[in-house]
């Protein structure tokens, strides 16, 4: 069995991290699930500074797009940027469908876009197909040091 | 088949493998839409439009590019850095499938922006079961950017 993976959520909606949270506990990959509101946190997070400085280098990043501070193309566009982090694949999990922010986030190195459902039963379905598809059958990047 | 219409290049040397491939593709409704290049230069000829595939257009890219690493003529690396490297081609999802364990090349297919790097199963079912889950996440959980000006209205007929 491959070990636990580390997934950072960064979302400023708390019903929806509490929502992935339910979804992920059912499933069977053991990951776990570690979360920010807003761009300027999953900076400091990624970065290990002030009260992250013990926080883990996350396996997948779960990024919503419109957050307070700092915004979800702004995070991409520093992890992209930063050599010890572009390798951490970034799933953009957004209620937009707008064309623009779809293709915005492919071109600055999304790994993938998923639209955030209205549905609940969707919304666990899209959460548990994440999962199953980054933490059961992708080779995820050496975590490094 | 309408090469402006295809959901998913398949690029892979393996005759093997790419069987495999389109079967589990067929069995889950995936595979209608399926172009298959049989060496990295092919595959490029096809994603940049030029050579035999010269009346395809920039306009209709496939939905998913599923890349094998070694192959004959360019390898798998190398289609990888140029559809990433030019503005036309870089937002096209790229799936390298490889039978490669070295964790050199999945650090390399990061660094050059591949969009997930998965090993080739040696078990055939296991190997369907990948190709399944991966064609339903990319084709049906994500979604794909679409580049051309306007809206796909040709998708209603006939």
């Amino acid at each position: 069995m491959k070990p636990a993976s580390d997934l950072l959520m960064v979302d400023d909606n708390p019903a929806d991290v509490a929502l992935v949270c339910e979804a992920l506990a059912a499933n069977k990959h053991r990951s776990r699930l570690h979360s920010v509101g807003d761009g300027v946190e999953a900076m400091a997070f990624l970065n290990h500074r002030d009260k992250y400085a013990n926080a883990i280098r996350p396996d997948l990043v779960i990024l919503d797009l419109n957050l307070p501070k700092k915004d979800g193309l702004a995070v991409l566009t520093a992890m992209k940027a930063a050599p010890d982090l572009r390798q951490i694949p970034v799933v953009i999990f957004s209620t937009s469908l707008l064309r623009k922010d779809i293709v915005r986030s492919y071109d600055l190195g999304a790994n993938c876009y998923v639209s955030k459902p209205g549905n609940l039963n969707d919304f666990f379905f899209a959460v548990k197909s994440m999962e199953e598809f980054w933490f059961g059958f992708v080779n995820l990047p050496p975590r490094g040091e | 088949m309408n090469e402006n219409e295809v959901d998913i290049l398949l690029v892979d040397d393996s005759q093997e493998d790419v069987e495999l491939t389109l079967h589990a593709l067929r069995t889950e409704g995936l595979a209608n839409h399926v172009f298959i290049a049989r060496d990295g230069e092919e595959a490029l000829d096809f994603l940049f439009c030029t050579g035999p595939h010269a009346q395809r257009s920039f306009d209709h890219p496939p939905k998913l590019v599923l890349l094998d690493l070694k192959m004959p003529k360019v390898d798998g690396m190398q289609v990888l850095k140029q559809i990433k490297d030019d503005a036309r081609t870089k937002t096209i999802p790229v799936v390298l499938m490889t039978s490669s364990r070295e964790e050199r090349d999945m650090a390399e297919g990061y660094e050059l922006g591949v969009n997930s790097y998965i090993q080739k199963p040696v078990d055939c079912d296991e190997f369907r079961k990948v190709v399944k889950l991966l064609g339903l996440y990319w084709l049906v959980t994500n979604r794909p950017p679409i580049t051309n000006a306007t809206p796909q209205v040709a998708k209603q007929a006939p």
